[in-house]
């Protein structure tokens, strides 16, 4: 391992110190503000209150604009799960022709701006779809998020298959499984990890994504984030913002973590 | 070779003998490569039949095949007398021990050994019992709830015997089971192999690239080279008369003698221990080849002692001798002494 002197380590981990500062410490103040009393949110805190929590709570477009975050986020991870999965296969276990580029075109959109896979889908919806009949919707939304999140799982899995194996398979139908036995026995278990990981990842992507729904979203349709981007216009509202950017932090944090754990628990059985 | 098995029955009636493995012309090509090349092979049943070769003679795809991991790019494969040519590997009477054990790393010692009855509908209680029965075969009956991580190399080997024979198959398929073994390890599991074998009596046949494993085991070697048989035979047919260059060589040391020097006139092979060292002025003895030289190296191997003796027509012939008791061999010639070197033409083996 690199050895480092007393004076860089001190040096490293005070700039680690303050970029983890800089990043958590806003998200902090955020969870605090959401206990203020106060109907905006001022530093420091006057009078702790759950009051805005207890608002929120009752709110009929907050609770709407959270089921819509919960359905278009398990939409998306269901479409990512089984596209994403499907395509590791194929990359992994078979030679085809356009093998690299289809690899990349799966990739893609994670790189994508948001505000291009946004613009894109949003005109082909608008100007291709429509005029010839087909409302796509609350769907269209759920698909555009798709497109993101098939990497989450498609990156996960792929990574688990390539480290499989093969002659377990190979054992499992020598010892009499049908391929279905097998799959279901040997191979599923094998990246089953990789699998859950990859979709709380995908969840939590679309869970808090912004620029993609924006174009996407039927009108009148809110997610959690949309709602908190127009809310960010009425400043009177902002200790409820602060209410909901915590449920969305908390939300976003939970899966990640969940889904650490579960690829360090395969990580060590091996 | 299968047709007339069946056209005339033998003692075994009119089912053919279980365990009998008879390939057909088989070949097998990845792209532009043969790996196999047109082979004939029939394994007896109840044979222990080693395939052996160097890595990339084709010895494991033809295993493979037999498996039915790989299909045959032409020809047939019969087990048993039925043509298994088409049948997927889950649908053959045959199982494998893998080369690195392929053991599931997900369920445990029972589970793996029970794995076979299990995807055959196998009640959970008939299970355990004949799981029981088969750790105890192999002697790890304290190791059925642990996972196939925390054993040793050797057990691991053990469990995926012991899988394998589970399901009673009628060919036991092994594909260099021994080879991730230490030399120690490695020796015990032959004998024990061997005594499976013997228990179970069914058809063994076995991948391996170490010649002395292959002849200590087998009943018959098929010496695999260049996707071809060279040559099958008893482990002494194929180290005592090699039929080639290849089998000579492959098969530990051997002098090759140009034909000129033959007492047939076609070239030869005679093992070391053949060949005799005697002094310069001994006479030559009828029914030998005999040629006069000079020792330009002596090596010690332990149980025996190299000569390499270079001779007046030119080619090197190497003499061992034992390291037994009295004038021990290792000092009685030295470099640089005239000798004669000679072996009966019985011991020499015509090459083709």
């Amino acid at each position: 391992m690199l050895r480092l002197s007393l004076g860089a380590k001190f040096t490293l981990g005070t700039i680690v110190a303050i970029a983890l500062a800089f990043m958590y410490i806003p998200l902090f103040l955020v969870v605090i503000n959401s206990f203020s009393a106060a109907r905006l949110s001022s530093w420091p805190i006057a009078e702790f209150s759950t009051i805005w929590w207890e608002k929120a709570f009752v709110s009929e477009p907050i609770r709407a604009a959270l089921l819509n975050s919960v359905i278009v986020g398990l939409g998306a991870t269901v479409i990512a799960l089984i596209l994403g999965t499907l395509v590791a296969f194929a990359l992994q276990r078979y030679t085809f022709f356009g093998k690299q580029t289809v690899n990349l075109l799966v990739v893609l959109p994670i790189a994508l701006p948001g505000i291009v896979t946004g613009v894109a889908l949003n005109n082909t919806y608008n100007q291709v779809l429509e005029p010839i009949g087909i409302e796509v919707g609350y769907f269209g939304m759920i698909i555009a998020h798709g497109t993101f999140c098939i990497v989450m799982v498609f990156n996960n899995v792929l990574a688990r298959l390539r480290r499989i194996n093969p002659s377990i398979e190979e054992a499992s139908r020598d010892l009499g499984a049908t391929p279905l036995q097998t799959f279901r026995l040997v191979t599923f278990p094998q990246f089953r990890s990789a699998f859950v990981a990859g979709a709380i990842l995908a969840f939590a992507l679309s869970f808090d994504e912004v620029v993609v729904t924006i174009f996407t979203a039927p009108p009148g349709v809110d997610t959690l984030p949309l709602w908190i981007m127009n809310q960010m216009a009425r400043p009177n509202e902002a200790s409820l913002v602060n209410v909901v950017a915590t449920v969305v932090i908390l939300a976003s944090f939970i899966p990640v973590w969940v889904s650490q754990r579960l690829a360090r628990g395969a990580d060590e059985r091996e | 070779m299968h047709a007339s098995a069946q056209q005339a029955p033998s003692e075994t009636d009119s089912t053919p003998a279980p365990g009998a493995v008879s390939l057909a012309g088989v070949s097998k090509t990845f792209g532009d490569f043969t790996a196999v090349e047109a082979l004939d092979l029939d394994v007896k049943p109840g044979e222990f039949l080693s395939m052996l070769g160097p890595s990339g003679s084709g010895k494991t795809t033809v295993l493979r095949m037999i498996a039915g991991f790989e299909n045959v790019t032409s020809g047939s494969i019969h087990l048993s007398g039925v043509d298994v040519t088409q049948v997927p590997p889950h649908a053959r009477q045959v199982n494998t021990v893998f080369q690195d054990y392929a053991l599931f790393p997900h369920f445990t010692i029972a589970e793996n050994v029970g794995y076979g009855l299990r995807v055959a509908g196998v009640s959970r209680a008939e299970r355990a019992t004949q799981v029981g029965v088969a750790l105890e075969q192999v002697r790890l009956s304290a190791v059925a709830d642990r996972l196939p991580h925390q054993l040793s190399g050797g057990q691991r080997q053990r469990i995926a015997l012991a899988r394998a024979l589970i399901l009673r198959p009628q060919v036991l398929l092994l594909d260099e089971p021994l080879g991730a073994l230490d030399k120690q390890l490695r020796e015990e599991m032959q004998i024990e192999l061997k005594q499976i074998q013997r228990e179970v009596g069914i058809t063994f046949i076995f991948v391996t690239h170490d010649q002395e494993e292959a002849l200590t085991l087998s009943d018959r070697v098929a010496v695999f080279n260049n996707g071809r048989v060279e040559q099958v035979g008893t482990a002494r047919e194929v180290y005592e008369f090699p039929a080639t260059e290849f089998v000579a060589k492959f098969l530990g040391l051997s002098n090759l003698i140009p034909a000129e020097l033959s007492a047939d006139g076609v070239q030869s092979s005679v093992r070391p221990e053949r060949v005799r060292l005697l002094t310069a002025d001994t006479a030559a003895s009828a029914g030998t080849v005999s040629l006069l030289g000079t020792v330009s190296e002596t090596v010690y191997t332990g149980p025996t002692t190299r000569f390499l003796v270079d001779t007046e027509s030119g080619v090197r012939v190497i003499a061992e001798r034992a390291n037994d008791h009295h004038p021990s061999a290792e000092s009685a010639f030295g470099r640089g002494d005239r000798v004669r070197v000679e072996w009966t033409t019985d011991h020499a083996s015509q090459i083709g």
